[in-house]
């Protein structure tokens, strides 16, 4: 049954990650970064499964860890958009590049 | 055999009797009873003491000891150490602390803060016998100081008065210079020393040889400053004149049979590691010797009564550490006995003329003698004594003292010798200078002219000292102490000291040479002080002024120790605080760098972060450092 080799799942997780990761150090829009995130977390979220799936099915902790990281990223965007939405009212700007009130 | 608990309860009655006149005895309604509580207190003291000393003479010495303190490896005890020298100090401190209290009731009736007074004086009496009867050094610090505090307080107690404030301060500075040194020996002792504070053991270390000889020359020199700061020595003898601004009583008590002498009682305690530092003896002798002639000197220009005394006082002090200095460790011991009595006496006396007459000039008493018969007969013993005229206890205890220097082995003991035959000629002249000024002749003033005699609170007590003062000199006759002499330490014994017949007659004849002078210029007045002054102004215009040491201190302080000071304030605003200020600026000017990295730019933190972790992989991967958590697992 196995037709899909393991390195191909981590292949897919990887480009995920590294396109997040991107997102997150280059964009401007502070949405996109949390899409970011989003994204980061998405491919952690396949390596788990990925994981569990050619480790052995006997132990759920692969798949209770991807709930987990799901029910996470739902609260994490809850408070994100909850703190872009009252730096937009502040700064009238999303970019993050001007939100650098915390300078040295 | 007394309980240890006994032991305690000697200095612990009086401290009692002062927590209960500080709760009650301070009140205007109350203030009337206060000396009650005191003089119980000492009562109880008292009997305790004599049956301590009893116990001491039949069963020899005891001690108890108490845990208190444990930092590190050194151990601090609070105990009692009962042998023939502390039971006779118990007995000394607590006799003249009662007879005193009494004499008080009557001399400071109607003085504002009468309760207070007699707080201070339970607080001193009990810190006393407890500095005595303490059995290691640490404690006998802590009550060297508190009864410093009590001097402090009681010579400040008219405070309103900017002179006694003044002398208050004085005493207290020019002390705690000499405490100084006292307080180095603790430390050098728990440094150095092993940390062995019990006299007792601290005597069987020194005698085994576990303690170096520099470092037991060092402690007793060390302990010595201390000596020299409370028993008022030469250099720093001059607070204790000016400690005569306190009441009288006070002058009695602490600056004059108990607290001064504790310098001596010091030197007398630590004695087997002064025997092992002929240095620190040879200094003792010196310095004591010093202290007997100048105070002497100085005691024949003053004209006030309390502070003739007082230079007496100093120098009967001086008399002591020279006997000590020669190893004469009984004769010293037994001279503070007696000179307890005699010099209380003295003073209580002089506190009754004050009392009457209210100066303290004796140029402006005269005649006395018939309006004050008591006092004036009492004051004429305790003078006699002081001079060391036969049989009264002067008179032995001095001859102990010039006997102990006439056979001593020390270098330079002729001169010695010599210094202290003149001065018993001094000491005879000043005291009758004084006694014939006072209370013969005619008197000078109107408040000389209506004296009266002081009432019966403050006689009793001056009689009862006469009498001892007569009588004392029988501790001589060597009291049948199962252990060793009157005075002996339990750890250190010498031999009896001899006496000749011809030390007895230079004594004899030096004191009566002293005594007849005083006579031929102050009564019958065939010689005129007065053309003596004017023929020689130099010697009155030095003694007048004391020698100029206050002045000398003066220009020591104002200009060694304020140079001294300048120096230490420009290495402190310039090194010490430059240390510290390079350091801060440092921190400013690297951390100024630093917050160069802290843009703002949350994206680039996040970039950094992310190096980070990479480096942290290749590191790993590559072996470099330790992957815990890759490397782990199943």
């Amino acid at each position: 049954m196995t037709t899909v080799p393991l390195q191909a799942y981590l292949i897919v997780s990887a480009a995920l990650f590294a396109i997040g990761l991107l997102g997150v150090l280059i964009r401007r829009n502070a949405i996109a970064v949390l899409l970011g995130i989003e994204l980061m977390l998405n491919a952690a979220n396949i390596n788990f499964v990925a994981f569990w799936r050619y480790a052995g099915t006997a132990n759920m902790e692969g798949q209770v860890f991807t709930v987990i990281v799901m029910t996470l990223a739902a609260a994490e965007a809850a408070v994100a958009l909850a703190i872009i939405l009252n730096v937009y009212r502040r700064f009238k700007t999303v970019n993050v590049d001007q939100i650098n009130l915390m300078k040295g | 055999m007394p309980a240890g608990s006994e032991l305690f309860l000697i200095p612990g009655l009086p401290l009692l009797a002062f927590l209960l006149i500080a709760a009650f005895g301070l009140r205007p309604q109350s203030e009337r009873a206060a000396p009650a509580p005191i003089i119980a207190a000492l009562c109880g003291s008292l009997l305790l003491s004599l049956r301590a000393l009893g116990h001491v003479a039949a069963a020899g010495p005891q001690q108890v000891t108490l845990d208190w303190l444990h930092v590190g490896p050194i151990q601090i005890d609070v105990g009692v150490l009962l042998d023939n020298l502390s039971g006779l100090m118990l007995v000394v401190v607590s006799l003249v602390s009662l007879l005193v209290q009494i004499y008080s009731i009557g001399y400071m009736k109607g003085e504002i803060g009468y309760g207070r007074y007699f707080a201070y004086m339970s607080l001193f009496s009990g810190s006393m016998l407890a500095l005595v009867i303490s059995d290691n050094i640490v404690q006998t610090y802590v009550f060297w100081e508190l009864v410093g505090i009590c001097s402090y307080l009681l010579i400040g107690f008219w405070y309103r008065r900017p002179s006694a404030a003044a002398a208050a301060k004085k005493a207290f500075v020019v002390t705690r210079f000499g405490d100084l040194g006292f307080l180095t020996a603790v430390l050098v002792l728990s440094f150095l020393g092993y940390g062995i504070f019990d006299f007792t053991a601290l005597a069987h270390a020194a005698q085994a040889g576990a303690l170096s000889k520099g470092l037991i020359t060092a402690v007793s020199i060390l302990l010595f400053c201390g000596a020299i700061g409370k028993s008022a020595q030469f250099p720093l003898l001059i607070w204790l004149p000016d400690a005569m601004e306190g009441p009288t009583p006070v002058s009695a008590l602490i600056h004059a049979a108990t607290m001064v002498a504790a310098g001596v009682y010091l030197v007398a305690r630590t004695y087997f590691l002064f025997a092992l530092a002929p240095a620190a003896l040879l200094l003792v002798a010196i310095i004591g010797s010093i202290t007997l002639f100048l105070a002497a000197t100085m005691g024949v220009a003053e004209d006030d009564i309390k502070r003739v005394m007082a230079y007496s006082t100093i120098s009967q002090l001086g008399y002591m550490m020279l006997a000590l200095g020669v190893g004469g460790y009984t004769a010293g011991v037994f001279h503070l006995t007696t000179h307890a009595f005699f010099k209380a006496l003295l003073f209580l006396a002089a506190g009754s003329v004050i009392h009457s007459v209210n100066t303290n000039n004796m140029w402006q008493m005269g005649g006395l003698g018939k309006r004050m018969p008591i006092t004036s007969l009492t004051c004429l013993v305790g003078a006699l004594a002081l001079s060391g005229i036969f049989p009264l206890s002067g008179f032995w205890s001095k001859d102990a003292v010039l006997a102990a220097i006439w056979s001593s082995r020390l270098p330079g003991h002729q001169v010695m010798f010599v210094f202290a035959l003149i001065g018993v000629s001094l000491t005879a002249f000043y005291m009758f200078r004084l006694w014939f000024v006072t209370f013969t002749g005619r008197p000078r003033t109107e408040a000389a002219e209506h004296a009266h005699e002081a009432p019966l609170v403050m006689t009793v007590p001056l009689l009862l000292l006469a009498f001892i003062a007569v009588i004392a000199g029988a501790l001589r006759l060597h009291v049948p102490f199962t252990h060793g002499g009157i005075a002996e330490v339990i750890y250190y014994r010498r031999e009896p000291e001899t006496t000749s017949a011809l030390v007895i007659a230079g004594s004899f004849l030096c004191a009566v040479a002293g005594i007849g002078v005083a006579w031929a210029a102050y009564r019958a007045e065939h010689i005129s002080s007065a053309a003596f002054n004017a023929r020689f102004p130099g010697v009155f215009q030095l003694l007048k002024n004391a020698w100029y040491l206050n002045r000398a201190w003066e220009l020591f302080a104002t200009r060694v120790v304020i140079a001294g000071s300048a120096l230490a304030a420009w290495f402190d605003r310039h090194v010490v605080d430059g240390m510290v200020n390079a350091v801060a600026w440092l921190c400013g000017a690297g951390s100024r760098e630093l917050r160069r990295l802290q843009t703002g730019q949350v994206q680039l933190y996040a970039f950094v972060i992310v190096l980070g972790i990479v480096a942290a992989l290749i590191a790993i991967l590559a072996g470099v450092a330790p992957g815990i958590i890759l490397r782990g697992g199943r």
